[in-house]
Parts: C-alpha cells; sequence; structure tokens
C-alpha cells in the first residue's frame, strides 16, 4: 500500500522514457553526420533561392540540423535551423 | 530457391551468433536443407555454441585460399543430416578474405543449401563487409538498450547503402518484468526509432545460457521460452504467418505451485 502510494504521488520519469529521450537525438545527430555533404548542397539552395528575393550575408550562414519540442506531444523532433543575417532587405527588382 | 542471410548488429555481444545457430537449426528440424557460415574470422564462435568444435579440420580461409575443397571444410551437425557448418578460422584475421572471394563462396553454397546463414562479426569494418558482399537478405538483432540501438541504427544505414533493402529486426533479451515496470525500452519504442520491419522478439531466458553451455542450441528445447521464440522466427522465415508470442505469459497456479515445491 505505502509502495503504490509513493508510486502514485512520486511521478517518477520511468527510465525507458530517459532512454528513448537521448537516443532520439543521439540517432538525429548519427544520421545527419552522414549527410554533411547534403547540409552543404541544401545550403547552396537556399542562399541561391533567397538572393532572388534579398540580399544576403553568405558568411554569416547558418545552417544545421538539430531538435525541439514537438507541438503536439512535446517529444524532440527533428528541426533544420538556418540562421540567415540580412544585408538589404528590399533588393532592387529586376536585376 | 535459396536465399543468402546476414545476420548482424554492429554491436558485440546482443546475440547474433546465438540467433544464428537457433535459426539454423530450426531451419535444419523443419526440414531445410541449412549451412552456417561463420564469418568471424579470429574469434570463432558459432562452432562452440552448435556443439562441433571437436570436429574441425578446415576453415573459411582454407576453402578461399584454396587448401581444400569446399565439401572438405563443411561439419555435418551432429542432430540434422540436413545441416553443415563451415566454421571461420581462429588464427588469422580478418582481412585473410575480400568481399569478393566471399561471394563467391555463397555463390557455390547457394547451389547446395536453400538456406545460407551467414554469422557477421562486430563492427563496421573488413569483417562487416566481407559478412554482408554475398547476401541478399539481412536480419539485425538488437537488445532493448540505447548503445545497441543507436549501433543497429548505423548498421541499418550502412546495409541500405550496400543495397540490402528492408533488414528485418529481431529484439533480444527482453525482459518482461522490466518492461511492464517502464525501465526497459519495449518493442514499440524501439521500431519507432529504427525504421524497420520486425522479425522476432525473444525474451531473456536462462536456458539460453544452458544450451550454450551443453552446446545444444534452445531452439530444440520445447520448455525453453526463448527456444519457443526461435521456433516462430524460423516459421517466419519459410513465409509462414506466425503471430508474435506473448511474452506476458501469466504463469498458472500450477506451475507457481510446482516453482514453490521446486519440483
Amino acid at each position: 500500500m505505502v509502495e503504490f502510494l509513493t508510486r502514485l504521488f512520486s511521478r517518477k520519469q520511468p527510465s525507458k522514457d530517459i532512454a528513448k529521450d537521448r537516443l532520439k537525438l543521439v540517432l538525429i545527430h548519427d544520421r545527419a553526420n552522414c549527410s554533411t555533404q547534403l547540409l552543404e548542397i541544401l545550403k547552396t539552395d537556399i542562399i541561391k533561392v533567397i538572393s532572388n528575393y534579398m540580399e544576403i550575408d553568405e558568411d554569416g550562414l547558418d545552417i544545421q540540423i538539430s531538435t525541439a519540442p514537438s507541438e503536439t506531444d512535446g517529444n524532440a523532433v527533428p528541426m533544420l535551423y538556418a540562421n540567415i543575417p540580412i544585408k538589404n532587405i528590399r533588393k532592387a527588382q529586376g536585376q | 530457391m535459396s536465399e543468402v542471410i546476414v545476420i548482424t548488429s554492429g554491436k558485440g555481444g546482443v546475440g547474433k551468433t546465438t540467433t544464428s545457430a537457433n535459426l539454423g537449426t530450426g531451419l535444419a528440424a523443419r526440414g531445410k536443407a541449412v549451412v552456417l557460415v561463420d564469418a568471424d574470422i579470429g574469434l570463432r564462435n558459432l562452432d562452440v555454441i552448435m556443439g562441433l568444435e571437436n570436429r574441425i579440420v578446415y576453415d573459411l580461409v582454407d576453402v578461399v585460399e584454396g587448401n581444400c575443397r569446399l565439401k572438405q571444410a563443411l561439419i555435418k551437425d551432429k542432430r540434422f543430416t540436413n545441416m553443415f557448418l563451415l566454421p571461420a578460422a581462429q588464427t588469422r584475421d580478418k582481412n585473410a578474405i575480400n568481399p569478393g572471394q566471399m561471394q563467391k563462396l555463397t555463390e557455390s553454397l547457394r547451389e547446395e543449401f536453400e538456406f545460407v546463414l551467414i554469422d557477421c562479426p562486430a563492427g563496421i569494418e573488413q569483417g562487416f563487409k566481407n559478412a554482408i558482399a554475398g547476401a541478399d537478405k539481412a536480419i539485425v538483432v538488437t537488445t532493448p538498450e540505447v548503445s545497441a540501438v543507436r549501433d543497429a541504427d548505423r548498421i541499418i544505414g550502412l546495409l541500405e547503402a550496400e543495397d540490402l533493402k528492408n533488414p528485418k529486426l529481431v529484439l533480444n533479451r527482453v525482459k518482461i518484468d522490466m518492461v511492464k515496470r517502464g525501465d526497459m525500452l519495449a518493442l514499440e519504442d524501439v521500431t519507432s526509432l529504427l525504421a524497420i520491419d520486425v522479425l522476432g522478439v525473444v525474451p531473456d531466458d536462462e536456458s539460453v545460457v544452458v544450451s550454450s553451455n551443453k552446446g545444444e542450441p534452445a531452439v530444440l528445447d520445447d520448455n525453453s521460452k526463448a527456444g519457443q521464440a526461435f521456433r516462430n522466427i524460423t516459421s517466419r522465415l519459410i513465409g509462414e504467418d506466425t503471430p508474435f508470442m506473448d511474452l506476458e505469459q501469466k504463469t498458472s497456479i500450477f506451475t507457481k505451485f510446482r516453482k514453490l515445491l521446486k519440483l
């Protein structure tokens, strides 16, 4: 009975959930490491597309794959992070 | 039609050799012509798990180097006349053979046997590349632990890069009591992390240790739970639709009583 009550009130996270969360992160990193090449190609393409509309700082560009809590259940999900500094927001049209 | 299946895992000690021995024996018990190939050159173990260590004369490297004919190196199993073992060399290393030679070897074995099971060494280097070279299917063995699941994910990626698509998962050494209280990853947790189809779940079972002590695969032990799991996997391998084992089998009052009396 005491055991039941402590279990009821202590709400400790089961260790398998910790294992699962840690694994999610580790696998995202492992999988991303295999595709640094892919990330480079993606970076070039992003620069190409955005440059059509505004002037950006190509050296300050930062793109990486990381994780963020999902909006639905709070579990960690993979996320594409991109920090793209803009030099001039209104690039003259038709140049 | 014959199949060449490699049993792999990345991480060592998760049960590749035990799985190879049990699936091979299970298939032989179902009347299939089977050859087990121990590709773990330098760390030969499949022979002792099968209880055939005293019969080895030639090995895989001897065959590849032409020191003997393939038939001379094949060791007939103690229990089944339709199963053979091709042992690994113990005094050589993984670089003694190359993927091309392995591919040629599996091609000749394919002519004689319905199932060619290859026991892959741990790791992702030369030994792994040799073991998967001639395979058309792969079984990935893992245990419900962070390190083993991580390595399994790496292996799945490498297998797919080598054109071994759709590997199948065997989740080994599941402790059902720990899963129930949330202290061990369950099958669903593992499959949600690894995008892979499940071939079977094997409960952690002392009988596996006992059977390896004796050199008699647990799949032949009717009272072994792990043995039952391996029998189920065997029938899935030969295309039978077999439901997953209920790991949470309630022990009946009678067996509890028997256990109490230590009968």
